[in-house]
């Protein structure tokens, strides 16, 4: 059985390695900073080899409820730290490291030679740590100061090369848009502040995630103390947070401007720590949602339509990274969308299988842009022939990404799918009607962006990488007036498959992406020692035992039927792509700008950014709301202080002309002025 | 004559001095207004003497003096003072070729 101490282990051995990175490499051995990267590595492998141990110690039905310590004591609410290890905790946990563990791996790769190696090192254990945190969070308000922690560090990783004012940017408006979503999380958290004392009188913690769980349900001894509307509310304000992290619509803004970041960075925030916290967030209180078929509905709904709408946006992206980025959105859709039709089971498996292949096409992105130079999938191209590790695996995860038997992605996307048609969530029959319309349109889309990008990417001839891109770039603006987008430190171009540290780490994910979907959740039999339905089976019986219910434990049956309407959607997204893409007379012209405006559109993101930034921004905020704010700073706030200093200054005029120099007025007044006193005196 | 004579005289004297401080425009007379109204306080000081002194202080002879020297340190300041203030006048005159009270208004503002 796995100890307290070995649990806690796995926060602070990436918390010890970023304050060893940050307080003792970087400032000392600044010359030596590859011991950072090493420390870490080693740091996150222990924290990994600790993670799976407490995933054995879950899967064999240890009692590991620890008791949590006392933090802090507000007025009548206790706030206390603790471990919450549950099957999710015990999954997410080794998602989260082994991911981050294999980016770390990569990095040292990637990140060769760049100035500030150290900082990268540590940000990237302060990412680590910060998302291990916030899955063993037993307490809300702990969970919260995580939550925020994975916000600042996305934050820094992202605007990592901050010299470049895009990536300033970024970073800025990834922490922006993150706390918009935020601010409903923070208003649930203060709810369950007022509502302590009633926690209290039932005998629970209003902080304690298991007693919120518990006060949510309506047939609970405790009572419902959280019900009817105001659970809705709660639920929702949660959402709002996971939203904002998860980039959902209409908080995804931020999410393909995060492509600013260095690869590796952006492959950690899309498959394992940032986004995935929403998904969580949602998991983690999925007891609560449960309870109000109106927040569920929202989820579902917001989920669905993200999958779509962000697919759609996949399809004229012109930089790779960002094709991913909007397909991660896409896909953090379909967790939403699973979790708001009840599919908790699914949505996790979603997660899982989707940050082997999304982490794996991150670093093969990184690998091609090791050799190119830029991210521009105009100028690549035929690279299968240079980089033929990274064209198979980047192959391997994009058809797991686009859901092809027997791929990782197909079993896991599978079982949402199924779970949407059969609708036994606790929303309305056509709110499962429309996301199983929704996602099963987003799974021709996927495949067709992902098809694409491969094709663009590694087919046809190669049309000329960064330094192409450059000679263009100076051709068509003034000289001097831009500098590249392309990624900075990997200057030049030379074809050649990257080095063995960056091949590794994708080869590992490669066969997370092969073999995962189904050796986690194998179908028909026991494989290997792992029983039928194995994830999807140990995450539901989590859930229904924290509940001291069993409902969720029922798995889906694999459906031919479905399976084939699946492959079916695939395979003429991938067709469909072959045919547009792969005999294209024009190397150099993208096929789809033909159907002018809707190009437009896709490419221009809806206007989205326009309208957030033009109009929400620039308009509403500066213009009216600052310019509002302004003018009563001026007229009102300046004019009463100009009114006194207007008063004094003239007053002042008023009583200087009572001084003029005639002795005998003096004389007068002051003559009068004793006379008044004696009169006073005499009548006092 | 009775000491509410010498209050009356007195009073009416130091207002003649002081209508005459303020509304003569020439220093000159100015300044004589202001020899009545030191004047009419000597008046008062020495009748004081007279009637209310000794009838507070018996014993102490000199303190029923005390009225008299104030007296005669008023007129002695008093001398110093119009000596004092007509060098005042005179460099006034030179500056101003005048002795009008209203034209001095250097100290003004």
């Amino acid at each position: 059985m796995v100890t307290e101490a070995a649990i806690w282990a796995i926060f602070l051995l990436p918390l010890g390695s970023f304050a060893f990175a940050a307080l003792v490499v970087r400032p000392f051995f600044n010359r030596y900073s590859l011991i950072s990267g090493i420390v870490t590595i080693a740091a996150l492998g222990t924290a990994l080899g600790f993670s799976i141990w407490t995933l054995r110690s879950v899967v064999l039905g240890h009692n590991l409820d620890f008791e949590p310590f006392e933090w802090l004591e507000v007025g009548g609410a206790t706030i206390e730290m603790g471990l919450l290890v549950d099957p999710l905790t015990a999954v997410m946990l080794v998602v989260v490291s082994g991911v981050s563990l294999l980016v770390q791996v990569y990095s040292l790769g990637y990140m060769k030679g760049d100035a500030s190696f150290s900082r990268y090192y540590a940000y990237m254990s302060l990412f680590t740590a910060a998302m291990l945190g916030l899955v063993l969070a037993s307490n809300i308000i702990q969970l919260y100061v995580f939550w925020e922690l994975v916000g600042v560090s996305s934050y820094l990783l992202i605007g990592f090369w901050h010299e470049r004012p895009a990536a300033a940017a970024a970073a800025k408006k990834a922490f922006i848009i993150t706390r918009i979503g935020d601010v409903g999380f923070i208003i649930a958290i203060l709810y369950l502040f007022t509502q302590a004392d009633a926690f209290a009188a039932a005998g629970l913690n209003a902080f304690h995630i298991p007693d919120i769980w518990e006060a949510a349900q309506p047939e609970a001894a405790a009572g419902a103390i959280l019900g009817g509307a105001v659970l809705t509310w709660l639920a929702l304000g949660i959402f709002a947070g996971a939203a904002g992290k998860s980039g959902q619509f209409p908080l995804h803004t931020w999410l393909p401007d995060a492509m600013e970041g260095p690869t590796p960075v952006s492959a950690l925030i899309h498959a394992a720590t940032m986004v995935a916290a929403g998904v969580f967030l949602v998991a983690r209180f999925f007891p609560v949602f449960e309870q109000s078929a109106d927040a569920m509905t929202v989820v579902a709904l917001v989920g669905a339509f993200t999958a779509i709408f962000a697919a759609s946006m996949g399809l004229v992206m012109n930089d790779i990274k960002r094709v991913m980025a909007y397909s991660t959105i896409s896909q953090l859709g379909y967790m939403m969308a699973a979790l708001g039709l009840g599919l908790y089971a699914a949505a996790i498996f979603h997660l899982v299988t989707h940050a082997a292949f999304k982490a794996l096409l991150f670093l093969g992105a990184g690998s091609v842009n090791h050799a190119t130079g830029t991210f521009d999938m105009r100028y690549m191209g035929g690279l299968w022939r240079h980089l033929p590790v990274t064209y198979v695996l980047v192959v391997v995860a994009g058809l797991s990404l686009v859901g092809i038997i027997p791929l990782a992605g197909f079993w896991s996307k599978d079982e949402i799918l199924l779970g949407a048609w059969n609708g036994n969530g606790p929303v309305d029959t056509w709110v499962s009607r429309v996301t199983f319309s929704a996602l099963l349109a987003g799974v021709i889309v996927t495949a067709f962006y992902t098809i694409r990008m491969i094709i663009l990417t590694f087919h046809g001839e190669f049309r000329g990488g960064i330094d192409r891109e450059l000679e263009e770039k100076a051709q068509s603006a003034p000289a001097g007036a831009s500098s590249p987008e392309g990624n900075g430190g990997h200057g030049g171009v030379h074809l050649a498959e990257s080095p063995w540290v960056m091949v590794l780490p994708m080869v590992v994910l490669g066969v997370g992406a092969l073999l995962l979907g189904y050796l986690a959740n194998p179908q028909w039999n026991e494989e290997i020692g792992i029983p039928k339905h194995w994830i999807t089976g140990f995450l539901g019986d989590g859930l229904g035992a924290a509940l001291g219910a069993v409902g969720h434990a029922e798995t889906l049956d694999f459906s031919r039927w479905m399976a084939t309407v699946s492959t079916v959607a695939a395979l003429s997204g991938i067709g469909l792509a072959v045919l547009v893409y792969l005999r294209r007379r024009d190397q150099r012209a993208d096929p789809l700008e033909r159907l002018k405006p809707l190009h437009t559109l896709l490419s221009q993101k809806y206007y989205l950014d326009t309208l957030y930034e033009d109009v929400m921004v620039r308009k509403g905020f500066f213009k009216y709301f600052a310019g509002t704010v302004d003018w009563i700073d001026r007229n009102l706030v300046d004019g009463v202080v100009d009114l006194i200093g207007w008063f004094f200054r003239n007053i002042g005029t008023a009583i200087g002309k009572l001084q003029t120099g005639q002795v005998q007025a003096y004389a007068t007044g002051i003559a009068f002025g004793v006379l008044a006193i004696i009169l006073a005196l005499l009548l006092a | 004559m009775s000491f509410e004579g010498f209050m009356i005289v007195s009073a009416v004297l130091f207002c003649i001095g002081l209508y005459g401080s303020l509304a003569r425009r020439n220093v000159l007379a100015v300044l004589m207004s202001i020899e009545l109204m030191f004047n009419a306080v000597n008046i008062t000081l020495v009748a004081m003497a007279k009637y209310l002194a000794p009838a507070a202080l018996q014993d102490d002879i000199s303190s029923v003096l005390t009225g008299q020297v104030f007296a005669i340190f008023i007129i002695t300041v008093a001398a110093a003072e119009i000596a004092l203030g007509l060098g005042i006048v005179f460099a006034m005159y030179r500056t101003h070729e005048s002795v009008d009270l209203t034209e001095a208004t250097q100290l003004r503002n």
